[in-house]
């Protein structure tokens, strides 16, 4: 049987319809579509895939599960590795892992592993009624701080194995980077709740509203009677570029920008908080987070999205699909362009003038690519006297995020290199005796599936520590 | 949800509330603060914590009715719960080496000056208290600063009780009669505290200003509580809820951040109409 070369296209609402609408762009595939998919997999020897993905899904094995029309059987699989199947399909860079090693991508597309993996959870999910049943609790207790993907992931690996777990989140809701960071059009709010709601059916206590370093210390878990504790609090501050303006109303980070619209729901009709609609809007950066931002600006009424970044397209770290999706919604980029300066309103006969010290407008610098510099990236360098200036209202920095020093600031002992990462060996294990740490806390900014990678990798170290001293 | 234990209100539009949060009580110090959400969906608010009670495991706030938060809080009742309450967040007051201290503190301001002069004068520091007000019917704690204070001194902005005149007024005649404080510290409206900071710079004392900005989360994750302090003539960027809220008055940008504080002004007047018209159609 020939090969089919491309993958088969998923469904989206089209470009013109979703680009005023916070509804999930991607539509999934039908079952048969997924069938017709499945059986692009070759099932290969050497699972070149499996070594691709940060948990190690059995992704031959769920992808013959689907060519039988096993959906169920799929989801198992890659149940018995992920812990949040559905967060995965949606939001991993599959084109970089998994897809990545795919045997066919040698001469072809590869299998649509991330499409594929995505059908399995929503069909699951749709159907599945039974609750999940916590497992005998061996009575000790661990505490895992932050409920984003890392927190997620460790504390339902624990709960598996009879581990109390208590789970404490610092905002009102948990998810972490999952509610305040990604939006609702590329990951609904209820497959977040969904997967929560998991955990507490398997024996996790989610305790919200408490910020650990401030409300309680590590040291006061370990007096409270926990054993171990994992530390997957993200990389929460957000950087700025340190350049003239940015103090300007209407400069927000990234940061500022998605919790005001996802957590704090400015992207509903009557909203209680606040946030800059409409006008000119200029993104600054080229991951996830800046096309995150320039969506989210444009579908809550901006006429016009830039996205300033100083490198080329072939350098843009952001997700493939992000990006396609993002043009075709009418994003505009600007590559290799830095910005120099934000410029803001100045009424110098009224100081009373309520658009005093509102942006005006970006002053960018052009660039070109020099020699490749530490990060194996050919370093952008300024092209001096190309200066120009986009006219915007507001100005969005999605530049990066560092740790969040709160813990780091409060626990003794507890090592962190330069950058503010939470030193770790190989385990997860931190200079501190039973304190564990994963996900963004450690690398700085990163994916999901790599804080879950960790979050998986300090369970099983955890799990091996307590049980080996009785 | 954390449960309104006492509710009393100070003046026509100031409420002071105890609220049970045992966590946060254990913890919270004089200059610290907390975050509240009065419902689902609601907007998070960072009030300072106007004291503490230990044993009942209770914080209390004392808010003023200004915006549609405010108001649907003020609307509660003892009984009742808020749905969300996180702390303490930010920085203690420094107490550390101060031995005469001045604390001025303006409006509701007042409610957060408070537990700081009071913790100074537990400490044995000697203490003198400005409070303004803008007239007799919004004066609020007087007795409270009297028994925390070796001097008080109490000024209206109309003159309808004590002395008329702003909080700057005795401040620079203390100085200029050669008053030396180890520090001034002035929490209140911005632009008192802009005033208060330029009223102590000839004599040289160091003053502490506690920044009140807009924010979201209180742990630094959103930024935009970002104050700029200018330090040996280099601008800094520093987040009010982590390294705040308590800042050197030399180094604080009063300029930008009262224009910052003013970005959502208009949003801000037509929610609080909303709430208003929803609360009287109840």
């Amino acid at each position: 049987m020939a090969i089919i070369p491309k993958k088969h296209e998923m469904p989206t609402q089209p470009a013109d319809v979703r680009a005023h609408n916070f509804n999930e762009v991607a539509l999934g595939y039908t079952p048969e579509i997924a069938v017709e998919e499945a059986k692009r997999c070759l099932n290969c020897k050497p699972r070149p895939c499996v070594e691709g993905c940060p948990v190690n899904v059995n992704i031959p094995d769920f992808i013959s599960r689907v060519k039988e029309g096993d959906f169920e059987g799929a989801y198992q699989t890659i149940a018995a590795t992920s812990a949040l199947p559905a967060v995965c399909g949606r939001v991993c860079p599959q084109e970089t892992q998994c897809e990545a090693r795919c045997t066919l991508a040698k001469k072809f597309e590869p299998v649509a592993i991330g499409r594929l993996e995505r059908f399995v959870a929503d069909w699951h999910n749709a159907r599945a009624t039974e609750r999940v049943q916590a497992p005998v609790s061996n009575g000790r207790r661990v505490a895992i701080v932050g409920s984003g993907p890392s927190g997620l992931t460790c504390a339902g690996d624990l709960a598996k194995k009879g581990y109390q777990v208590t789970v404490y989140e610092a905002l009102h809701t948990a998810g972490g980077v999952l509610v305040y960071g990604i939006p609702e059009f590329r990951l609904p709010k209820s497959i977040v709740e969904r997967e929560v709601e998991t955990l507490r059916e398997l024996g996790v206590d989610v305790e919200l509203n408490v910020v650990i370093g401030k409300t309680l210390t590590v040291d006061e878990l370990f007096e409270m009677g926990y054993e171990a504790v994992f530390i997957g609090s993200g990389a929460g501050l957000p950087n700025f570029m340190e350049i003239p303006g940015e103090a300007y109303k209407g400069v927000y980070s990234a940061n500022e920008f998605l919790t005001r619209s996802n957590l704090m729901k400015a992207y509903l009709d009557h909203p209680t908080t606040p946030i800059m609609k409409g006008g000119k809007v200029a993104v600054v950066g080229g991951g996830n987070v800046a096309m995150d931002a320039a969506r989210t600006a444009l579908r809550l009424g901006a006429e016009k999205v830039y996205v300033v970044y100083r490198r080329s397209m072939d350098e843009l770290p952001a997700r493939a699909e992000e990006v396609e999706h993002a043009q075709e919604e009418g994003v505009e980029f600007r590559l290799l362009c830095n910005p120099v300066e934000i410029l803001g309103y100045h009424n110098e006969s009224d100081p009373r003038d309520p658009k005093n010290g509102f942006v005006t407008a970006i002053r960018c610098v052009k660039m070109e690519l020099g020699e490749p510099d530490a990060s194996g990236r050919r370093r952008p360098v300024a092209i001096p006297g190309s200066e120009f200036e986009l006219d915007v209202d507001a100005v969005i920095i999605a530049i990066g995020t560092s740790p969040n020093p709160l813990i780091k600031s409060t626990t003794n002992g507890l090592d962190v290199n330069r950058k503010g990462g939470i030193v770790v060996n190989e385990d997860g294990l931190t200079s501190r005796a039973n304190v564990y740490a994963g996900g963004d806390a450690v690398t700085g900014a990163a994916t999901v599936i790599s804080a879950m990678g960790a979050g998986k990798i300090a369970a099983r170290a955890i799990d091996a520590a307590l049980s080996s001293h009785k | 949800m954390y449960k309104i234990v006492t509710k009393k209100e100070l003046n026509p539009t100031v409420v002071q509330m105890e609220i049970e949060a045992p966590l946060v009580a254990r913890k919270a110090k004089p200059g610290q603060f907390i975050i509240l959400r009065v419902d689902a969906d609601g907007e998070r608010i960072p009030l300072t914590v106007a004291g503490v009670n230990i044993e009942m495991g209770t914080v209390k706030i004392i808010f003023q009715v200004v915006g549609a938060t405010t108001t649907l809080l003020s609307r509660k009742s003892a009984g009742e719960s808020v749905c969300d309450f996180v702390g303490p967040l930010g920085e203690p007051t420094r107490t550390a080496g101060v031995k005469k201290v001045c604390i001025i503190g303006g409006g509701v301001g007042c409610a957060i000056a408070l537990p700081v002069a009071e913790e100074f004068h537990r400490l044995g520091a000697e203490v003198t208290s400005i409070v303004g007000f803008r007239s007799k019917d919004l004066l609020i704690l007087e007795d409270e600063f009297r028994a925390a204070s070796d001097r008080l001194v109490v000024m209206t902005d109309d003159g309808s009780y004590a002395r008329q005149g702003n909080v700057t007024v005795p401040l620079k005649e203390a100085l200029e009669a050669g008053e030396r404080y180890d520090m001034i510290i002035t929490i209140g409206p911005l632009i008192m505290m802009k005033f208060v900071t330029l009223a102590a710079q000839p004599f040289g004392v160091p003053v502490t200003v506690s920044m009140n900005p807009i924010m979201i989360d209180g742990t630094g994750m959103c930024g935009g509580c970002r104050v700029t302090l200018v330090q040996n003539g280099r601008r800094v960027t520093k987040f009010t809820c982590v390294d705040g809220p308590d800042f050197n008055g030399y180094e604080i940008d009063f300029d930008e951040a009262l224009s910052r504080g003013r970005m959502y002004c208009d949003f801000e007047r037509r929610a609080r109409d909303e709430a208003c018209n929803l609360l009287k159609m109840a």
